[in-house]
């Protein structure tokens, strides 16, 4: 568990001027697929920017294009206009240089190889030595809880488990950016609040800045520093609702240190001090509160969906 | 039950079960000869059930221990058995050169179409209008072109025409099941190799030839089946000496005088058809981790 702390830890130490580059930088981008009915605006006017090391969510109703904002920066689509950097590179040089890693809403193995050579599979595609892949495989598989599992194929895993090979393949080339579109959308909410947990823990871990696709309220507010709240047809940002939370279970001194501005390190220690305890805090809940209204445009009345909240 | 317990009843119900239907072939050749007319069954001039004459219905037995006897009466024949047998083989020799041949053009084939769209519209009508010329038409012709090739010292062998011949039939299902494979990844993986920044050939090797086995596989089979046939059909067609194909011809000529040695060469193809699908079934043996799917337990 301490080479990702290792790969980090030169990143933040070797050049301050690293830190001021941005993970992600999106501006004034507009997406248009043209389609048999006709064109297709998905995105327009998208500007955001993510820190290095910062957790941002992107959340909004079916259709308003985050996961196709995931695609852009990801190089999986182009922008009809605008520019994207990662890390002050082109999405596609970003790419080619391994800058990021990404898991999906399924679990993408592949199902004739074991758990161990699903994870190996990045670094074996760029060359590493079989001892290196082996140590860096074990650390992987450690991390996510499943040391044992190794030498099981994919069938044999439940969808949980699955989710929890494909994040540790996306950390394999220890990226310092995370794309995740949905990757807990399929499992059961006991399983997917323990995968929250994980998530919080190993992206502290790592270091690592993340965009997290998501349409789960309590699953955007639990994760994220900030929250941005998209609006469909055409796919706009309606609002980037900052996540400030009051003495989270233990210290109370962090809760304006997770602001957008924090650097990365600042954030990362915000975040590993997101507990289960959290979950049940008045400050999660009001911040609940403010994305749904940002969600929808308007002050919910209070209690009216409450339930939903849990 | 243990485990091991039923899979070895199921083994045993499958031996089982093939067992029961040869011998059901067997009990339905024996009543029906036994109980239709020597002259068959005739509606008006047409005969719509063969004779049941020892001529053209030999018992069993009689094909079965024909098949031990020396094959004429000279002193030095060999066993009848072992005649087909060693033509068998050598027929079989031809079918997995000219199988091989059909994989490698098959396989070549699908990656060119899998990998532009437009040989794909181009060359699979054409793929598929090749099946519908008759091999009896152009054997002779392969035959005739195979021996005017001269390269060097090599020369055109006759059993290379056959091979050829062959590998025309084999190709087919391999080139179909091929590019059906190499399609066959999901998008998600597709555009995971994407974001690895992996170039066409580790694409290949990693994901989509992975992903084609379990198409490849039935498409093998097919082509070894399609080869045999091929190598038979090629074989009686171009003359060809010591193969099954020419053994079948010669003793149905015989057939008027000793019918039950006409049946050996049939079995004998029957057995070497078996015998090639059953080598490629070993290779789904081997390669059955590439059969799995990615579902949870």
């Amino acid at each position: 568990m301490s080479a990702p702390e290792n790969a980090a830890a030169p990143e933040t130490l070797s050049a301050p001027a690293v830190e001021t580059v941005a993970a992600v930088e999106v501006a004034a981008v507009d997406k248009v697929f043209e389609t048999r009915g006709g064109l297709v605006h998905a995105l327009e006017g998208i500007d955001l920017t993510v820190a290095a090391g910062e957790f941002v969510s992107l959340i909004g109703p079916s259709g308003c294009g985050k996961s196709t904002l995931m695609r852009l920066v990801a190089d999986l689509d182009a922008p009809s206009a605008g520019t994207i950097t990662v890390f002050g590179k082109t999405p596609a040089r970003a790419r080619l240089d391994q800058e990021y890693g990404i898991a999906f809403q399924q679990a993408g193995l592949l199902p004739w190889r074991t758990v161990a050579a699903n994870v190996a599979l990045p670094l074996e595609l760029h060359g590493a030595t079989s001892a290196d892949r082996k140590a860096k495989v074990a650390e992987l598989l450690e991390m996510v809880g499943l040391a044992d599992f190794a030498d099981r194929y994919p069938d044999q895993l439940s969808g949980g488990m699955q989710q929890r090979v494909a994040i540790a393949r996306s950390l394999a080339e220890q990226p310092r950016l995370l794309l995740m579109d949905e990757p807990f959308g399929a499992l059961d909410e006991m399983t997917r609040e323990k995968m929250q947990s994980d998530l919080v823990r190993i992206s502290a871990e790592t270091g690592a800045a993340v965009v997290f696709v998501t349409h789960s309220i309590p699953e955007a507010v639990f994760l994220s520093d900030r929250v941005v709240v998209m609006s469909p047809r055409p796919g706009r940002i309606r609002e980037i609702v900052p996540m400030r939370f009051a003495g989270a279970g233990t210290a109370a001194d962090d809760a304006g240190a997770a602001g957008p501005g924090a650097t990365g390190g600042a954030d990362t220690a915000a975040r590993a001090r997101r507990t289960e305890g959290l979950r049940e805090d008045r400050s999660f809940f009001d911040m609940v509160t403010a994305v749904r209204e940002a969600l929808h445009g308007a002050p919910v009345a209070p209690g009216a969906r409450g339930v939903e909240t849990r | 039950m243990t485990e091991a317990g039923t899979r070895r009843s199921r083994r045993l119900a499958v031996v089982g079960w093939g067992a029961f239907g040869v011998l059901l072939l067997v009990v339905l050749w024996e009543a029906y000869k036994f109980l239709a007319p020597a002259d068959g069954v005739l509606i008006g001039e047409t005969r719509v059930l063969p004779r049941t004459t020892d001529l053209a219905m030999p018992h069993v037995w009689e094909m079965l221990g024909r098949l031990a006897e020396p094959v004429t009466r000279s002193p030095s024949a060999q066993p009848l058995w072992l005649v087909i047998a060693l033509a068998a083989l050598t027929t079989l020799g031809i079918a997995a050169a000219g199988w091989l041949v059909g994989v490698v053009v098959g396989i070549g084939l699908a990656l060119v179409m899998q990998r532009w769209r437009l040989a794909e519209w181009g060359l699979l009508p054409w793929i598929v209008l090749s099946q519908t010329v008759p091999l009896i038409a152009f054997a002779p012709i392969v035959k005739s072109w195979g021996s005017r090739v001269e390269i060097g010292s090599f020369e055109w062998q006759d059993w290379m025409s056959v091979a050829l011949i062959a590998s025309y039939l084999a190709f087919f299902p391999i080139a179909i099941g091929a590019l059906k494979g190499l399609q066959s990844p999901d998008r998600i993986h597709e555009e995971l190799m994407q974001t690895y920044a992996a170039g066409y050939w580790s694409t290949l090797a990693k994901l989509r030839f992975p992903a084609a086995v379990p198409y490849l596989l039935p498409a093998l089979r097919l082509g070894a089946a399609n080869a045999v046939v091929g190598a038979v059909v090629a074989e009686v067609s171009t003359g060809l000496q010591g193969g099954i194909g020419r053994l079948l011809i010669q003793f149905a000529g015989q057939a008027s005088g000793d019918p039950a040695k006409a049946w050996g060469p049939i079995f004998g193809a029957v057995v070497l058809g078996l015998v090639a699908a059953g080598s490629v079934a070993l290779l789904g043996v081997i390669l059955k981790n590439y059969r799995r799917t990615e579902e949870a337990a």
